[in-house]
């Protein structure tokens, strides 16, 4: 064999063992949810009986609750009896770029997505491309090579049972909320993340390199662990534009954090926001927490322009004495998109620190708020956070909303709020033109500075292309 | 390269510029002074492309062609610039980022190659030096926290770089201590050649003694009423502007 064919040889055979095998593949569950329904998922995916009756229990528990009411936004509630909660039914095959909206490929070109990529995203049959094949293998080589542990879930259950078990629900548990609870009884897939100790991940781990398993689903569940003293820069999602016929995505991120180690988290979530009158959109509710033990630190940093509604919270449990927690964000909503998204701060050990950026971009008739906690316990002796929720508003039509809560039991504990709802003015926008800038790139510009205390925070790369999505989603919104 | 012919402007419904007259050749330095609400500083957003204000009768002519709907963006790329009386911030946007859009934008406009990052610097470094500014302006966001001299300097420094074919400055003087002035004069004296040309908006005959100009307009209740050479900017500094008034009632 040659050494391509060993490459393709390796990624399809893997292919085969962790995604779904053949005859399974046209398989689709009936729409539903039932008990039934939940042991067929896990029977096809060979699990072990353990996790089937996590599963269940889940089920038992989502089966009692209520969904949430509270957030600021409104949608018609998806009907939980007309999902189907297993579909291992191929995509749709498209033949060539031809057969895909061009508006979409309008934005991968702006974007400057390479041409594979492109068809990688809109579904588009293509041979195996020796390259980024190659780069993925080599990239699972040095991650072996520490010790790193860097699969999808389904594989994990399957290979790394002792450390699922170990955490799988322990900072995000079934019972935690509804979406939460139904994540857990009908996951189909996600991420599976293990630093050993005293190791530095060498580099930013992306979802991006599971080539062999894109499409992981409308319930996605990931867990990454951090071992004593390591570090892990991981980066979820993607800037290009991702349709999906589901149009419910309850997602579920746990991150561990032990003594010493330091997790960075960064999400580009650009899903579908529906049309510009706000139809066909992805509802995106996503539970997302972090626990950090003594000294550990989880930065959480995200970008939204994506979902016709988002409802999202990532949060930290600051448990270690001296841990860390950081959330930087910026949600653009712009037509009628709604986003309540912000972050939950719980200081739990002494002198633990967080530091929350919000910056909300409100455009068209779209609706922003942040939605923050702050919760010092009677321990946290000398905790501090900085908050700072900033709104900017184009045009009249939007609405940005801040509600902060603050909850203090230790009167060592100090915390500051500063809050700013600013426009962009014609002013600066004529200053720009002065200088040659069009209207939208003025406005990108000035977004873009607006953004950089949290853009600053992305890796390099991903922070340009951010940048670019950035502009993109405000197209249409001057004047 | 510049004419404007019997130009009537207003802002909501209030007519601001009444019949200006002007023609202004390459290699011409033009001042344009004026009491207060004059509408000095209307002119140049007038001339700039401002889409606030309704233009009732008149032309604006760049080398012969009519810019009157031409969106601002577009005259600056015909080497329009204007020093703002009251420059804007815009946070979190360094001076060397703004200006490398700028420029670029310009040069993207012409089908010109943008200019690299190197060329780039080496470029704001020299004119940095001719205006001694201290080169860390560069990372600093644009005219945030600046001093109302520094926002003046910065605007001739983009002025440098961009290289205008015309260019207005709109009170860059006051706020300018002294030696600001004659760093910015000199900054203007170094590019002043007959491939451009200058309007400077001023109050002061000081500036006019460190970049002279060819002519002198007064303009007053939107109308310029007198045209001189540099001795009538002297004349209104020993005088003020009384007696021009006295003379149009
Ligand atoms: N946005 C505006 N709305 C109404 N009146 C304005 C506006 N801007 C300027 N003006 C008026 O136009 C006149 C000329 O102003 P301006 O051009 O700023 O004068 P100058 O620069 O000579 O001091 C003044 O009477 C001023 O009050
Ligand atoms: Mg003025």
């Amino acid at each position: 064999m040659s050494d391509n064919d060993k490459i393709i040889d390796e990624v399809t055979s893997s292919d085969y063992k962790y995604g779904f095998s053949t005859q399974l593949d046209s398989d689709t569950l009936k729409p539903g949810l039932s008990e039934d329904v939940i042991k067929q998922i896990s029977l096809k995916k060979n699990e072990p009986q353990w996790m089937t009756d996590w599963r269940l229990d889940a089920y038992q528990i989502w089966k009692e609750m209520d969904e949430p009411e509270w957030a600021n936004v409104n949608y018609s509630k998806p009907d939980f009896q007309k999902i189907s909660y297993y579909s291992a039914v191929k995509k749709k095959q498209i033949d060539s770029l031809d057969e895909v909206d061009p508006e979409l490929l309008k934005t991968f070109e702006k974007l400057g997505i390479s041409l594979d990529e492109q068809k990688r995203l809109s579904g588009v049959a293509m041979d195996i491309v020796i390259d980024s094949v190659s780069v993925a293998t080599t990239f699972k080589k040095t991650l072996k090579e520490k010790g790193i542990i860097f699969c999808s879930m389904s594989e994990a259950i399957q290979e790394y049972p002792e450390l699922v078990k170990k955490y799988l629900g322990t900072v995000v548990p079934k019972s935690d909320n509804y979406y939460a609870a139904l994540n857990s009884a009908v996951f189909t897939d996600g991420s599976f993340c293990y630093i050993p100790k005293d190791v530095r991940c060498p580099m930013e781990l992306s979802t991006y390199f599971r080539i062999n398993e894109a499409g992981t689903g409308q319930f996605e569940r990931t867990l990454l662990i951090a071992d004593q003293g390591s570090y892990v820069s991981y980066l979820e999602g993607c800037t290009a534009p991702q349709r999906d016929e589901n149009q419910l995505h309850a997602a579920v991120v746990e991150l561990v954090a032990m003594d010493d180690s330091e997790i960075k988290y960064s999400t580009v979530q650009n899903w579908f926001p529906g049309d510009s009158t706000g139809k066909g959109g992805v509802f995106n509710f996503v539970t997302k927490r972090g626990v950090c033990e003594e000294r550990a630190k989880i930065s959480w940093t995200q970008v939204e322009t994506g979902s016709a509604v988002t409802w999202k919270y990532p949060s930290c449990i600051l448990k270690g004495d001296n841990s860390i927690g950081e959330f930087y964000s910026v949600a653009l909503t712009n037509n009628f998109q709604q986003a309540d998204t912000g972050t939950k701060m719980l200081h739990l050990g002494r002198n633990t620190k967080s530091t929350i950026i919000s910056k909300g971009i409100s455009a068209g008739h779209s609706h922003n708020s942040y939605r923050g906690l702050v919760r010092m316990g009677p321990r946290a002796k000398n905790a501090r956070n900085f908050s700072q929720c900033d709104s900017l508003l184009m045009g009249d039509k939007c609405g940005a909303h801040t509600f902060p809560y603050i909850e203090v039991k230790n009167p060592t504990a100090k915390m500051e709020h500063e809050a700013t709802t600013s426009k962009i003015g014609e002013d600066q926008i004529f200053y720009c033109q002065q200088r040659g800038l069009s209207p939208e790139a003025a406005i990108a510009l000035i977004v873009n500075g607006y953004c950089k205390d949290v853009l600053n925070q992305l890796p390099m790369e991903f922070a340009v292309e951010a940048q670019k999505l950035l502009a993109i989603s405000l197209e249409g919104s001057v004047g | 390269m510049l004419e404007i012919v019997n130009l009537h402007a207003s802002i909501d419904n209030k007519v601001i510029l009444n019949g200006i007259n002007l023609k202004i050749n390459l290699g011409e330095v033009h001042a344009i002074m004026g009491p207060n609400g004059s509408g000095k500083s209307t002119l140049s957003n007038v001339i700039a492309g401002h889409d606030g204000y309704d233009i009732i009768s008149g032309d604006i002519l760049f080398d012969g062609e009519s810019v009157l709907d031409f969106s601002p963006e577009k005259r600056a790329h015909l080497g329009l610039f204007l020093s703002f009386q009251y420059p804007v911030e815009i946070p979190g946007i360094t001076v060397s980022n703004f200006i490398r859009t700028a420029l670029n934008e310009i040069r993207k406009a012409k089908g010109e190659e943008p200019l690299g990052a190197s060329p780039m610097l080496k470029m704001m470094r020299e004119k940095m030096g001719v205006l001694e500014m201290d080169k860390g302006f560069l990372s600093r966001s644009l005219n945030e926290g600046f001093s109302g001299g520094e926002k003046k300097r910065n605007e001739i420094f983009q002025m440098a770089m961009l290289e205008p074919k015309m260019a207005i400055l709109d009170e860059t003087d006051s706020g300018l201590d002294i030696d600001a002035l004659r760093i910015v004069a000199n900054g203007v004296n170094s590019l002043r050649s007959n491939r451009n040309t200058f309007i400077i908006i001023t109050h002061y005959q000081r500036l006019l003694d460190y970049i002279v100009p060819d002519f002198v307009h007064v303009l007053f209740n939107g109308k310029i009423v007198k045209s001189g050479d540099k001795e009538l900017a002297i004349e209104l500094e020993k005088r003020g502007y009384d007696w021009i008034k006295k003379e149009q009632e």
